[in-house]
């Protein structure tokens, strides 16, 4: 049977949403394909957060273009996504944190990102909201965040715009090589049928690989975020820990995200299912030593959400061994921040176009060697 | 001594169902601890009076009901804000000494029922306040509301707090009842199985006709009008299936109008802890799935009272019962004869009660036609300012969940939580994409209330904050 798309894409986050959006738009008759709703797993209830502070260093490269991609998201994605570029601080109040702070700072810069070590003075001038106690500041112009939750929104528009077929609330059961190209069954029992693929799961890639009778194991974080009211602005930048265990900032309309990945509970099979009360004390106890005038806020909201790592931390970006026409993108580490850079390199890859920095190859990953191309 | 964290069974609510629910559980000899956020039992029914005035209107059930539970083994943790229950089961409290933790093997959610307003444009001006909010007033302070009051909306709490304004001499300008009077006509049977309550509406309804209130039957309130405040109320009749007739509007000048539109289950805990639910328009809206002893999807938890179906206060102590008793024989304090035996009258008085709160459910609830008249820019959700017009944009866009909505819109993102606009969110989405199944609700999350930081945090010191490990470089 002759497929009716050019190309399906499985799985409507940052990443599949992205390639999807972009091979669209140069051409491919594109489908999208996702269980639930558009950008509701990490792209849609991540903290937003644009920063090279907490991006792995191998990555630095890659997120600093990304970020130039956030800033101006109105212009290409052509939708909102309530992105805000402001200065970031990454804090030391310890010893041990300034130890860490001036190592890592180090190597980020030489990776290419633009951050200085500055002193507590300094660091209250570029954050008047600072509690007592820092030490050492890392200091990056290069930050800001994103409204995460309009993700969905801004891209559903894009997506539509682009012309791609959107199919949410669809789970794919399935995937076969068919007919010079792949057969997607659904839960529904409906077959769709392209002549490319990409997996683009999130913490799902695991499952999904198995289709292809690879085993890549992918690790699950579940991180916790918590939201408060609105309140009089209390800080103007983003604000971040040595130990990346913190994020914090403002939205123009008042209220406070506070993060930095503390573990709640949950699984693949359930989601972020519940919190753990002791660790949102922790993460909000660092939150107001940090930024003191929080106190005087309440939480209103947390939630948990699921994140992919690799065995080795680094991305998943490339074709799917022994598999003609068909990849995988994901498990990238603050992923929401470099998520559309790296999926226009992998969109490129699949529209025959030389990638401008090198793509993270599924080989390395393989539990077991990859099968030989079927004849 | 035994631990003063560690019990067999937590109760979360001290209405008519969590003390019913803690007395039974008790009884058998389970170790049981009972929660609310108010300083005395009761719940919303037998608040208990903070002024002498109150004190004059107080009900004697209430005074019963706490003195009994005070006679009792029942650990009594009152003044409580509950902000978060996980892993079957933790409790964290805000208490009057600070954070507080308990461990129970077992948990009974019976924390009542909010109240539903449905939206008209100026229904968030001051001087509209729900039903709930006057009975609160009447009840703790004895305090009128206003001069000149209007009592609007559906069910037997509008001519309950009519009848209250006006014995504690205050003055309602008009009762304005969604249900016609073919409606109630139709009711009365059903109503006349509980002799009692039915004598007691007749009784409001004396007094209201004493005081020749002007009392408008299949009428609703369409608008709230005034400059900072409420000056005038705009009233329309309604035809059978609950659409305004815009035509016949008029005006009554009011300083305080008092309006609900029935009850939603408060049933947050059975939500965060991912209970299965079905949305169950008679019971207002979504309920937590239970056996006919409360026993909810998840081991252990139980959900019971108005929390887990709006169906009264009778009905309410009742299923409070039954699940005190599951939750001890579940806990091997009582034979699973013991607890049948017990169980049976509970069960035989159950019939009854439904036929009564199923006739009072159809009173209460919503028309469908009130919904749909409800005009695009009038705000839905009041935390957010999100009128009716950007949530069915956010479908346009391709919302087709409530969360999604949610999402696109910031509707029920406050710190309301979504609990004021839930269901009319839920009923407008419904009305351009399916099923309030489909639509579902919005995923239950912590905290249950809002809670301060100041008082989460507590005073610490940085070096003890079990910071975990840096994620790799
Ligand atoms: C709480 C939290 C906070 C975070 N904070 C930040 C931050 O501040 N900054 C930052 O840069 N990064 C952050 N991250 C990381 C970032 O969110 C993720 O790296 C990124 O969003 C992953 O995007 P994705 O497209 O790979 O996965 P996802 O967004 O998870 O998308 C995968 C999609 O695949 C779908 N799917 C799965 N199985 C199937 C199937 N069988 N059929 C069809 N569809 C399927 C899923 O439903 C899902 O929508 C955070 C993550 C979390 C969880």
């Amino acid at each position: 049977m002759i497929p009716s798309y050019d190309l399906a894409v499985v799985g409507a986050g940052v990443h599949g949403g992205t390639v999807a959006l972009l091979c669209a738009r140069a051409g491919l008759k594109t489908v999208l394909v996702e269980r639930g709703d558009l950008f509701r797993e990490a792209s849609g209830v991540n903290a937003g957060t644009l920063t090279m502070q907490m991006t792995r260093v191998a990555l630095i490269p890659y997120a600093l273009r990304a970020h130039a991609m956030w800033a101006s998201a109105r212009d290409w994605l052509g939708h909102d996504v309530g992105v805000v570029v402001c200065d970031g601080l990454s804090l030391a109040f310890t010893e041990g944190e300034e130890e860490l702070l001036a190592y890592r700072a180090g190597r980020r810069r030489e990776a290419g990102a633009p951050i200085e070590l500055v002193g507590p003075a300094r660091a209250a001038e570029i954050e008047p909201g600072l509690g007592p106690g820092v030490r050492l500041a890392g200091y990056c112009r290069v930050d800001g965040f994103a409204n995460a939750y309009l993700s969905g929104l801004a891209y559903g528009a894009a997506l539509r715009e682009a012309g791609v077929a959107i199919r949410d609330n669809t789970p794919v059961t399935a995937v076969e090589p068919s007919g010079g190209g792949y057969a997607l069954t659904t839960k529904t029992g409906e077959t769709i049928r392209a002549r490319r693929i990409v997996l683009a799961g999130g913490v799902w890639l695991e499952p999904m690989l198995s289709w292809f009778g690879l085993r890549v194991p992918i690790k699950v974080l579940v991180n916790q975020l918590g939201v408060t009211e609105r309140m009089a602005p209390v800080m103007r930048t983003v604000v971040g820990i040595a130990s990346g265990l913190l994020s914090l900032k403002q939205y123009p309309h008042g209220t406070v995200v506070i993060g930095g990945g503390w573990q709640g509970r949950g699984d693949r099979e359930r989601g972020g299912v519940e919190l753990a009360p002791e660790s949102l004390i922790g993460n909000i106890r660092l939150a107001c030593h940090a930024v003191p005038g929080l106190a005087a806020s309440r939480l209103a909201r947390a939630w948990a959400g699921l994140e992919a790592e690799t065995a080795d931390a680094l991305p998943i970006a490339g074709p799917i061994p022994g598999h003609e026409d068909a990849y995988a993108i994901g498990s990238v580490h603050s992923g929401y921040t470099s998520g559309p850079y790296i999926a226009a390199l992998l969109a490129d890859r699949i529209l025959g176009r030389e990638p401008a920095l090198p793509l993270f190859p599924l080989d390395r990953l393989l539990a077991e060697p990859a099968p030989t191309v079927p004849a | 001594m035994s631990d003063p964290t560690v019990f067999d069974l937590a109760v979360i609510g001290a209405g008519p169902a969590g003390c019913a629910a803690a007395i039974a559980a008790a009884e058998a000899g389970a170790r049981v601890v009972l929660f609310d956020e108010q300083e005395e039992a009761g719940g919303q029914i037998y608040r208990a009076p903070r002024t002498p005035a109150g004190r004059a209107c107080v009900e004697r059930d209430g005074e019963t009901l706490r003195s009994t539970l005070a006679a009792s083994d029942v650990a009594l943790r009152l003044g409580r804000r509950i902000w978060s229950v996980t892993e079957r089961f933790r409790i964290d409290a805000l208490g009057p000494d600070g954070p507080e933790t308990v461990r129970a093997q077992a948990l009974v959610a019976a924390t009542g029922a909010y109240e539903r307003i449905v939206p008209f444009p100026g229904w968030t001006l001051p001087g509209v306040i729900g039903l709930a909010a006057a009975t609160v007033l009447l009840k703790t302070e004895g305090r009128v509301p206003g001069r000149r009051i209007v009592v609007a909306g559906a069910g037997p709490l509008l001519a309950a707090v009519a009848a209250k304004i006006l014995a504690a001499g205050g003055c309602v300008v008009g009762l304005v009842d969604v249900s016609s009077p073919a409606d109630w006509l139709r009711a009365t049977p059903r109503l006349a199985t509980k002799p009692s309550l039915l004598a007691q509406g007749a009784a409001w309804a004396a007094r209201i006709a004493a005081a020749r209130v002007p009392v408008l039957f299949g009428h609703a309130v369409v608008a709230a009008e005034g400059e900072t405040a409420l000056t005038r109320v705009g009233v329309a009749p309604l035809s059978r299936n609950g659409a305004p007739d815009l035509a016949r509007l008029r005006w009554e000048e009011a300083d305080v109008m008092a309006v609900g539109n029935g009850l939603v289950p408060g049933g947050e805990i059975a939500k965060v802890l991912r209970a299965e639910h079905v949305h169950v328009p008679e019971r207002g809206g979504w309920v937590p799935k239970r056996d006919r002893w409360g026993r909810t999807t998840i081991p252990r938890l139980y959900a019971a009272g108005d929390g887990a179906g709006i169906a009264g206060a009778g009905p309410a102590a009742r299923t409070g019962r039954l699940a005190g008793l599951a939750a001890a024989h579940d806990l091997g304090f009582s034979g699973a004869e013991a607890v049948e035996v017990a169980g049976r009258t509970a069960f035989r008085e159950a019939g009854r009660d439904r036929r009564f709160s199923d006739a009072v459910s159809r009173l209460m609830m919503p028309r469908a036609g009130q919904i749909a008249a409800v005009p695009a820019e009038t705000v839905v959700c009041r935390c957010e300012d999100v009128t009716r017009a950007e949530i069915e944009e956010a479908v346009q866009a391709g919302a087709r969940t409530l969360d999604q909505v949610k999402a696109f819109t910031r509707c029920g993102m406050g710190p309301c939580q979504g609990r004021m606009c839930g269901e009319t969110a839920g009923d407008i989405v419904t009305l351009q994409v399916g099923t309030r199944g489909a639509v579902g609700w919005w995923t239950g999350r912590p905290p249950l209330r809002p809670v301060p930081l100041a008082d989460l945090v507590g005073t610490f010191d940085y070096g003890d904050i079990p910071v975990p490990k840096p994620a790799p470089l």
